[in-house]
């Protein structure tokens, strides 16, 4: 239970930690190592080198830009979940980070950390699926963009070259006072999700859905936006049924099938989760018209 | 094998050390510095016992390097109590209320729930419950801790 030996690299710059990754063979980036400790002490992970990016400074900030939260790769899940900004602009955000993990791991983990690992479980990758949020890459030829769509190729799979580090998210605000409920089914508190479900719902002045956006989370290789279900709902009346019928369509999610859980019981979680978030998001809804 | 000089604050001692770059904090703690009240239980983030305290903040010292611990404060269940002679009011609750029998989960617990109780003096029972779900007991049942937690939280208000 303790990690192979390694090279340890602290750069203090971005530039400085991309050049190292595009010189060392075999190298891993150690953001806030709740994940890749674990790797490391079990020996799942065998690095020769492990680039530490701790100390670089300015990658940890949480900000408000053009009608987006824009929040910086190395930014401690603690951060984000006592945030005000967070709570006050994206509050489906603040339930979800509540599930990751305890408190001894949102102090140390960070947002872009978690996007990397791409746990397919992970609260932080499906609330930016379910956002689509954008995603800074920094690498030798500079930065680019792109959307989580893209980047999140397959199970625990980014879209990143290996002298590639995430640096920021950003995620588009929803219009104030719009519906959003979370959803999780884990064995324990703070234990990987079997499933979780994100919805976020807006009515029109007839009370007719829309816009929605569905995410699961735990039940594909990766979180994924349910658009059959969307589908569903745009244009309708919020009820029952129609959060039903939308939640059926979750069933369409080719699910993981392991030890924690088999294919069938994740999709049925994926339905119940799915119609339950539903269900939040109108209350949420409501009981904010009502102040 | 790659080592580095580290100067790291250990309840309030400054430490000068080399240290192995792959050892991990907890390691660090138990081995170098003979802090052996920080427990070692998995090895890999999950029972929480080796939780200590960094710059104020509850981190899993397994799931940490040592020479992450460079220019930091540490805080240990050694550096808990007030003097050699008393006890933290964490600790005394919890021999009050058993909130231990073998004693293996007890540094992570009281670490954990002192940053619980400073950031939250007045947390209703769920609440202790949400703080210690990362730290695992197999004696007490958590009931005794959670009891602890309470009249601590109490005490430690009032001598405010």
């Amino acid at each position: 239970m303790k990690a192979a030996p390694f090279q340890y690299h602290d750069p203090t710059s971005i530039d400085e930690a991309i050049d190292l990754l595009g010189k060392l063979e075999n190298a891993k980036v150690l953001a806030g190592g709740q994940s890749l400790m674990a790797m490391l002490n079990m020996r799942y992970a065998q690095p020769d080198h492990v680039v530490d990016i701790n100390r670089i400074a300015d990658l940890s900030y949480i900000r408000e830009a053009n009608g987006a939260l824009v929040i910086g790769a190395m930014t401690r899940q603690r951060d984000l979940e006592f945030s005000d900004l967070v709570r006050r602009t994206c509050p489906i955000l603040h339930e979800a980070i509540q599930h990751v993990g305890h408190r001894q791991t949102r102090n140390r983990g960070t947002v872009g950390g978690s996007l990397c690992h791409l746990d397919p479980s992970a609260e932080l990758a499906a609330m930016a699926a379910l956002h689509n949020a954008t995603l800074t890459v920094a690498g030798p030829k500079g930065s680019r963009e792109l959307a989580f769509k893209e980047f999140a190729l397959g199970f625990m799979t980014p879209a990143l070259e290996v002298d590639e580090i995430l640096t920021a998210i950003r995620i588009e605000f929803w219009p104030k006072g719009h519906g959003y409920g979370f959803l999780e089914f884990a064995r324990r508190h703070g234990d990987f999700a079997v499933a979780s479900a994100g919805a976020l719902i807006t009515l029109d002045a007839k009370g007719l859905i829309d816009r929605a956006s569905l995410v699961i989370g735990g039940v594909g290789s990766v979180p994924t936006r349910v658009e059959s279900a969307e589908q569903i709902l745009l244009g309708t009346q919020p009820t029952q049924a129609v959060f039903e019928e939308a939640a059926r369509a979750c069933k369409s999610i080719e699910a993981l099938d392991d030890i924690h859980a088999p294919a069938s019981y994740r999709l049925h979680l994926a339905e119940t989760l799915a119609r339950r978030a539903l269900a939040k998001a109108l209350l949420s809804l409501r009981s904010d018209g009502e102040q | 094998m790659d080592s580095r000089d580290i100067v790291v604050t250990v309840n309030g001692i400054r430490h000068e050390a080399t240290v192995k770059t792959r050892v991990t904090l907890a390691d660090f703690l138990r081995h170098q510095l003979e802090l052996t009240g920080t427990h070692l239980g998995c090895e890999h983030g999950v029972c929480g016992a080796c939780t200590v305290l960094v710059d104020g903040r509850t981190a899993r010292s397994c799931l940490m390097l040592a020479v992450q611990a460079h220019g930091h404060e540490i805080r240990t269940v050694e550096g808990i109590a007030p003097n050699a002679k008393e006890l933290h009011p964490l600790q005394t609750a919890f021999q009050k209320h058993h909130g231990l029998q073998c004693g293996f989960c007890t540094p992570g617990m009281l670490t954990t729930l002192i940053e619980f109780l400073h950031d939250n003096p007045d947390p209703t029972e769920a609440e202790v419950r949400i703080a210690i779900s990362g730290n695992l007991c197999r004696c007490t049942g958590y009931q005794g801790i959670v009891d602890a937690a309470l009249d601590a939280a109490k005490t430690m208000r009032n001598s405010t």
